[in-house]
């Protein structure tokens, strides 16, 4: 049963999407930040593997059938970008502004306290490019010869950070202008926080989007000179 | 059809976007250029939206789910991780809170100038 679970790419397949159905299914009953569905789908995905006791290498084997849309799903967001593009050319030096800002932060806030912590050089690079999104992220992490599967971690850990306290910061920020809820939701916390945007107005998805894309070149081209750093 | 002619547009510029990161020597990922390439060719409008729209909107909705096996793979690399999960959590937790309010702050701070700067000049304009 162990061997022909571990073989078969569609369990793998029907575990993600179940495990993932069933954490929407929680967030829409009981409405906290905590119930993100990629959280919950990736605990509950990974308590039945454990159970099965299907090791974790056949599932990432399995999973690999599906999980290669990543990059054609990243270059869509070109969609929701262009739909609104026309709209935000008066907000854009504003947008850019921002991002870039939030982007510079981002590597010294990571740099910094790595050095702090006095992290591996390793660990450092993995981490810096945590606030892109993974398909982006892991390439930069690979270039600097960070670990990938640490940087994939960081990176759905900042997404869903930014995703389920989000709104609440926007809130606390007083952040109401949704070009700068979308500056705030893509620059830090990618694609997942621009999902969350979505939810917010269409303004704040295409900002976020606007947003992620130029912090994800930002983060590419300086990334290597602050592992230079180290 | 529709939907697999979008998804073989899709598909395209895909292998674009991987083609560039391969010829090009720039540190950027394929993603990155298959989105500008994309974008370029909607705003310029040698492929119509309607070529892309819906297969590309599912894939985009479809997105999240592809990040839940990745999460699970957690447990791979916990052996690195092991001995310094809280100061990485907080690195994580922190940066995040920072880089959300910075950018967040400075668009909106730019923002209400540019639109402080409007009403003056129509307040201008009204008293001429």
């Amino acid at each position: 049963m162990i061997e022909f679970l571990s073989a078969s790419s569609l369990f793998a397949i029907l575990l993600t999407f179940g495990a993932y159905e069933i954490g929407c299914v929680c967030q829409r009953k009981f409405k906290l930040p905590i119930f993100n569905p990629i959280l919950v789908g990736a605990i509950l995905a990974g308590v039945v593997l454990v159970l099965t006791r299907v090791p974790n290498d056949s599932y990432q084997q399995g999973c690999e059938t599906f999980s290669w849309l990543l990059t054609p799903a990243t270059i869509c967001l070109a969609i929701p970008l262009h739909i609104q593009f026309r709209r935000l050319k008066r907000e854009l030096p504003a947008i850019l502004a921002g991002v870039v800002a939030g982007t510079l932060v981002s590597l010294v806030c990571v740099w910094g306290m790595a050095r702090l912590f006095e992290m591996e050089a390793v660990l450092t690079s993995s981490l810096l490019p945590k606030s892109v999104t993974t398909a982006m992220g892991i390439a930069v992490s690979e270039m600097m010869g960070g670990e990938p599967a640490i940087t994939t971690a960081a990176i759905i850990f900042t997404g869903i950070l930014g995703s389920a306290f989000g709104p609440w910061l926007c809130k606390v920020l007083r952040l109401h202008h949704p070009a700068a809820q979308g500056a705030a939701f893509g620059t830090a916390s990618h694609v997942v926080g621009t999902a969350k945007a979505a939810e917010i107005s269409e303004t704040a998805e295409a900002v976020g989007s606007l947003a992620l894309v130029i912090a994800g070149i930002l983060t590419a081209v300086l990334c290597p000179l602050f592992a230079n750093l180290m | 059809m529709q939907y697999l002619r979008q998804f073989l547009w899709i598909i395209g510029f895909t292998l674009a976007g991987e083609a560039l990161h391969a010829l090009l020597p720039l540190p950027l990922p394929a993603a990155i250029y298959g989105l500008v390439l994309l974008f370029l060719a909607l705003e310029t409008g040698l492929l119509p939206l309607s070529s892309v729209k819906e297969f590309g909107e599912f894939l985009l909705k479809l997105m999240p789910v592809l990040f839940v096996a990745p999460a699970v793979n957690l447990i791979g690399s916990w052996p690195l991780l092991s001995n310094v999960w809280v100061s990485v959590l907080c690195i994580i937790v922190l940066s995040t809170l920072v880089v959300f309010a910075v950018s967040g702050r400075v668009t909106q701070m730019l923002l209400g100038h540019a639109e402080a700067a409007k009403a003056e000049d129509t307040e201008a304009n009204g008293n001429d």
